[in-house]
């Protein structure tokens, strides 16, 4: 049930199936059940109890019929004072045994549900952890709606494999053998008979079942390419209302819409007709059992182990035929018994492959090698000097040296792709000394980004080397890299919570004071007082409810606050306009003073007094030195700053 | 609600409602096949008692054929109510999302700022399927169910009344535990869902961040979100489901306990201690009816645990199928536009009725026909909101707005929409080939007209530099080409359609200078007689414009020409300053 609210995913992932089923059950079982090693044994236990109990009740009916039937109204008083004494100790003892059946069904089932609920809240806390370390590579490689889909679908079809389908296993597996040993005790010919349905359920559920899945994949698809449809003309919505487009718009709606349905009412088809057919066959087996049990004992001869038990007891005719029919009755309730988790086993096969198939890529993704954490070169504060940061670098013998952080950047010959094939930067030297201002400039993909992205190590580079205040970055602990350098991105995220935690996101432990200072500086106070409920207002679903302005202003506001002693700005005011800018320009300053800083942007008026300007193209710095420098090269920069070509 | 949605049921209505019929067809063969048992086991009683010395194999045989036969029958019919509900269940998920999808395209902009983008998509995709699953399993179950143990029960009192007294007891007592169970579960279930969204709202966030997360070196605090989030599901699963797992034990108890209730009250009337029509072969069945009456209930308490569970979805549905477009139809619409003036009379405008601050204030200004006007004003001036009314995306709250002299909401919507080209400045391309996406403008455009106007918003040279030429495929959204391709691809699309007004919002951001003056004089060339209206964030865009629009805190400080506003506006003088540097320095290098 608890998948009703998961979104339906892409479908592409739908027809996958595990590659190493074995290995990834005997993994999910031992990660649920290793951890719960004393419950575990008391659900098997109970399952056991649970279902031995379901089928020694059904052996006492048979006693109980044998006797009734035995009953004569000539010998009524010699019946009440022995046979009836019988009857009513079956009765008592099958109470007990349903009683102790119940109990244990309870049992196993709460037990399992604790043992589920934890298992699948560890997996997700996992998950995510592990997530978090891994690196963007992986990111760039994975969806997010696949990645969202391993915490929606993937570990649903996992609660439903630990709490519904492994103690249905379990308990199915149980009865069926209890149940086929009663059989063969009571009359193989019987068991014959059932077993001939027992083969058609189980072909008839291959059949229709694999017609299902079949349809299911292609009805995945279509509903994958539906939601496709449907979120990129939503997305355009606007547009299309512009340019009067409703009607075309519907009409490829209907098209995928009709699709949809043709093939989803096939899927379902199959899958709404395999439970009556496979319910009804169990009643045909009902009537065959009868009809046959009956002949034998009325007409002929048993080779089970009933007609031993009936010639030993040198029984006379209406006896043994008291006694068979009881059997009989007992028999025609485990045939009905014996369908049940044969329909059930067959009908959580399909659960057992999708389930396997998620944790495979739960699995997948949790066995993904984290990045690594770098060196053991820290960051620390005050320690040096008051107030000052340093590199703190662990020495033989366990004192520490403490190298004061300046950032003096400096890229040494770095070469650098995202793959292995493509090379993006080629050769790459550069340095940025303590407090200067450097900018990037050029066209999309020409590697700017890039750049930035190798001084915080979101990737590595192949060869060459970046230092860090003379040190190789590779040696200094990632986080505390990362730490030293604040960065505004060009697609601003915001997360939910107030604007004031937003902006106290760049530092933990900044005061409201601080914040509200930054906002100023970064002209974002404005037009936070303007919220509904000022730098408390709550923001949702990174930011919606504001501009692509406003949120860039609300992101250096957060930059502002984290202190760090370098930044990246990456087309941090590409969303603001000229005039804003200018009045933030100011609080840009002062962001800026005294900080190492890069910039990427778009507005060349935003990197002139820079120190140096990178002109990148295709990888290479084609072009350095200051703005008067580089006008009066009269080259690539100068055509972009006239305007003859387009930046984007 | 459900009068909203079973008006989508339409021409399925037949197999839904012969599902359910078919469905007791098949409860009623079922019901039948244990009765007839008790004949042909009362052969065995009586052979066993010695009234008679053999068995009557030819009422064997009768008896054994009518039960095959029934059996038979049910698996027909319940196959058949199988595919009338598939059928059925399909449809009618066909049908809502086919309404809600017909109504989305009568929305107003003001409607589509209502709802998320992705609300929608969620509200169309998963909340239909969880209708359409409550609607399969009504159809399917909610008649059969209840009908398998009434005729269950009616069967067990024509062979025993005081049995069917003990069934009717025990259904009553289970149904009240079971619909107690659900009550109490219900809310569990809703707060667990919500939980789910709050922790898939997590990791969203987290995927979309993760670059912010990992620059502030934040993972921790994210982990601990999770945690949160996670312990919350835990929570309220674990109180659901521990509710859940009560009742199924409960159930098999009952059925138990009436077995044994059965067997006692069964044996003592065979033997005669009690008066009653009890015997063995009766025994057997009221025993098999014991256990399908308690699988009744148990359906029927299922069923009703789905529908309630998807009402959350039903209402959601409702919604996107109950909201009118918040732009009424003109009684006696105007089919014309006539030239392309803009009038704006005494206009004020809020997106939201409630808003206690308007957008736009009391704004007044003509545009003659073949005007060109720009409008510069820093974010949230209400440029945008202003360029909106002309096509009509938004009402305004005060005063009116007329193109051709006409007020736009005497205009049919399309008439106006088709005269009034605007580039958004949000703009969005779509799958498909740039030929396609261009004849969004006019469908019926030949290659020469696409090439005209590619010219003309300067995209023709890239567009046969890609691979394939007009027929490139765009991809989702259009990613395949840049920012200020895109925005280019936007103009000719906006161009194609010949309109008597063309709105530029912000249009030319991505695109380099010189081509955005090349746009700008072929737009002059070609288009001599439509009235061009352009938002920019450049001086250099509008400086030209015969007139110019400054916007301020949604009140025009000022209009006039380049120079006119250089000399008394002080808003335009310094946004000119903040840009001018660069264009002062461009004459001297």
């Amino acid at each position: 049930m608890a998948n009703v609210n998961v979104p339906a995913g892409k479908g592409m992932r739908g027809g996958k199936r595990a590659k190493a089923p074995m290995k990834t059950l005997g993994r999910l079982l031992k990660y649920a059940f290793s951890r719960n090693k004393v419950a575990t044994v008391f659900v098997v236990f109970f399952v056991l109890l649970a279902s031995v109990a379901n089928v020694t009740a059904a052996s006492r009916v048979s006693e109980i019929i044998s006797r009734l039937l035995d009953y004569k109204p000539e010998n009524h008083a010699a019946f009440m004072s022995n046979e009836m004494h019988t009857v009513y100790m079956n009765i008592i003892i099958m109470g007990c045994i349903y009683f102790v059946g119940a109990a244990s069904a309870f049992t196993y089932n709460i037990i399992m549900m604790y043992i589920a609920q934890g298992t699948l809240k560890k997996m997700r806390n996992e998950m995510f952890e592990k997530m978090q370390y891994l690196p963007l590579k992986y990111f760039d490689t994975h969806t997010h709606g696949d990645l969202m889909s391993l915490y929606t679908n993937d570990v649903d079809t996992m609660r439903q494999l630990l709490t519904q389908t492994i103690p249905q296993i379990i308990s199915s597996v149980i009865t069926i053998v209890a149940i086929f040993v009663f059989m063969v005790m009571y009359s193989v010919t019987l068991l014959f008979v059932v077993l001939l349905i027992i083969v058609a359920v189980f072909c008839l559920t291959k059949f229709i079942g694999g017609r299902s899945a079949k349809n299911y994949v292609i009805h995945q698809k279509a509903l994958g390419s539906l939601n496709g449809y449907v979120e990129e003309m939503t997305e355009g919505q606007k547009v299309i209302k512009v340019f009067c487009h409703e009607q075309k718009a519907r009409e490829g709606f209907k098209k995928l819409n009709d699709n949809l349905n043709e093939v989803g009412s096939k899927a379902n088809t199959y899958a709404f007709i395999l439970g009556p057919v496979n319910n009804n066959l169990g009643y045909i087996q009902y009537v065959l059992v009868a009809f046959v049990g009956i002949m034998i004992i009325a007409f002929g001869k048993e080779i089970g182990l009933l007609s031993i038990y009936c010639s030993v007891q040198k029984a006379d005719v209406a006896n043994r035929v008291a006694v068979m029919a009881g059997m009989m009755v007992s028999f025609l309730m485990y045939s009905r018994q014996f369908n049940m988790p044969v329909m059930q086993v067959s009908q959580q096969f399909n659960a057992i492959v999708m389930a396997l198939a998620g944790a495979e890529r739960i699995f997948e993704m949790v066995d993904t090698k984290p990045e690594d954490r770098g060196g053991d070169i820290t960051l620390s504060y005050g320690e040096y000097e008051k107030d000052k940061w340093a590199w703190k670098k662990p020495l033989v013998g366990g004192s520490y040296e403490y190298i004061p952080l300046m950032g003096d950047i400096r890229f040494k010959d770095v070469v650098f792709g995202y793959t292995d094939e493509k090379v993006i930067l080629k050769n790459i030297s550069l340095y940025a000394k303590p407090g200067h201002k450097i900018a990037f400039v050029g066209s999309t993909g020409a590697g700017k980004t890039t750049i930035t992205n190798l001084i915080n190590r979101f990737y590595d580079i192949q060869s060459g080397e970046i230092t860090y205040d003379g040190i190789d970055i590779k040696s200094i602990r990632k986080d505390d890299l990362r730490r030293s350098l604040g960065i505004v991105l060009q697609d601003t995220h915001l997360f939910t919570g107030t604007v004031m935690d937003n902006i106290r996101y760049g530092r933990l432990n900044a005061t409201d004071e601080e914040c509200i200072e930054a906002a100023k500086l970064a002209n974002a106070y404005f037009f936070i007082k303007h919220l509904p409920d000022g730098f408390n207002t709550v923001i949702k679903g990174d930011g919606a409810n504001l501009s692509q302005g406003q949120r860039q202003l609300l992101a250096i506001a957060r930059a502002m606050v984290s202190k760090c002693p370098v930044l990246i700005l990456d087309e941090a005011t590409s969303s603001i306009d000229t005039r804003t800018e200018k009045l933030i320009e100011q609080g840009m300053d002062k962001l800026m003073e005294g900080r190492t800083v890069f910039i990427i942007a778009h507005r060349l008026s935003t990197v002139r007094n820079s120190n140096a300007i990178m002109v990148l193209e295709h990888g290479e710095i084609i072009e350095r030195g200051d703005h008067e420098q580089l006008i009066s090269q009269k080259g690539k920069y100068y055509q972009l700053y006239t305007g003859a070509f387009e930046l984007d | 609600m459900i009068k909203t949605l079973l008006k989508s049921v339409r021409e399925y209505k037949n197999s839904s409602i012969l599902c359910p019929i078919v469905m007791v067809g098949e409860a009623v063969m079922e019901i039948i096949i244990p009765f007839f048992m008790t004949f042909i086991v009362r052969e065995l009683e009586n052979l066993a008692k010695g009234e008679t010395q053999s068995v009557n194999g030819g009422n064997i045989a009768l008896y054994s054929s009518i039960m095959i036969l029934c059996a038979f029958l049910a698996l027909f019919f319940g196959a058949w109510g199988g595919r009338l509900a598939a059928k059925a269940s399909c449809g009618f998920a066909h049908n809502l999302r086919e309404d809600m999808y017909n109504n989305l395209q009568t929305y107003s902009f003001a409607n589509i700022d209502n709802f998320s983008t992705a609300s929608l998509i969620t509200r169309i995709t998963t909340d239909v399927s969880n209708v359409q699953n409550a609607y399969q399993m009504c159809i399917r179950m909610l008649v059969r169910a209840p009908v398998l143990f009434i005729s269950a029960i009616i069967m067990t009192s024509i062979i025993e009344p005081l049995m069917a007294l003990i069934f009717g007891g025990a259904a009553i007592l289970l149904g009240t535990v079971v619909s107690i169970c659900m009550v109490k579960v219900y809310p569990h279930f809703r707060t667990m869902f919500r939980k789910y969204d709050d922790l898939n709202s997590v990791v969203q966030e987290d995927l979309t961040a993760i670059r912010v997360v990992k620059s502030y070196v934040r993972e921790d605090r994210e982990i601990s979100k999770m945690k949160r989030a996670s312990g919350e599901v835990y929570k309220y699963s674990v109180k659901a489901e521990r509710i859940l797992t009560v009742m199924m034990p409960c159930v098999t108890l009952t059925m138990f306990i009436v077995n044994i209730f059965i067997l006692t009250l069964g044996s003592n009337m065979t033997v005669g201690n009690i008066s009653g029509n009890v015997s063995p072969s009766k025994l057997q069945t009221l025993i098999h009816y014991s256990a399908q009456i308690m699988s009744g209930v148990m359906m029927v308490a299922m069923c009703l645990n789905f529908i309630s569970l998807s009402k959350g979805s039903a209402d959601r549905i409702c919604e996107v199928l109950n909201e009118k477009t918040t732009l009424p139809k003109p009684e006696d619409p105007v089919f014309e536009v006539k030239d392309g003036t803009v009038d704006f009379d005494g206009v004020s405008f809020a997106y939201m009725q409630k808003a206690d601050e308007n957008v736009l204030k009391n704004i007044s200004v003509h545009i003659s026909s073949g005007e060109t006007v720009g409008i510069i004003g820093a974010t949230g001036s209400g440029k945008t909101s202003l360029v909106s009314l002309i096509p009509r995306l938004y009402d305004v709250s005060d005063g009116s707005v007329k193109v051709g002299g006409i007020d736009v909401r005497n205009y049919n919507m399309d008439t106006l929409r088709n005269s009034v080209a605007m580039v958004l400045q949000k703009n969005v391309l779509f799958s498909g080939s740039v030929a396609e996406n261009l004849r969004w403008g006019d469908e019926n455009a030949t290659e020469e007209d696409l090439r005209l106007v590619a010219r003309q918003a300067c995209a023709e040279e890239f567009i046969d530099a890609l691979p394939g030429g007009f027929d490139y495929d765009l991809g989702q959204g259009g990613v395949n080409v840049s920012g200020g391709q895109k925005q280019r691809l936007c103009i000719a699309r906006a161009m194609l359609k010949k309109p008597k007004i063309i709105i530029f919002d912000d249009s030319t951001s991505a695109v380099d200078t010189k081509t955005d003056a090349s746009i700008r004089s072929a737009l002059k060339k070609y288009a001599p007689d439509t009235t061009k209206i352009i938002i920019a964030q450049r001086i250099a865009s509008v400086q030209d414009a015969d007139k110019i629009i400054v916007l301020d805190e949604g009140v025009i400080s000022g209009i006039g020409t380049h120079k006119e506003l250089l000399k008394n506006n002080e808003i335009y003088r310094d946004v000119y300053e903040s840009q001018i540097k660069s264009s002062g320095e461009k004459e001297v290098g």
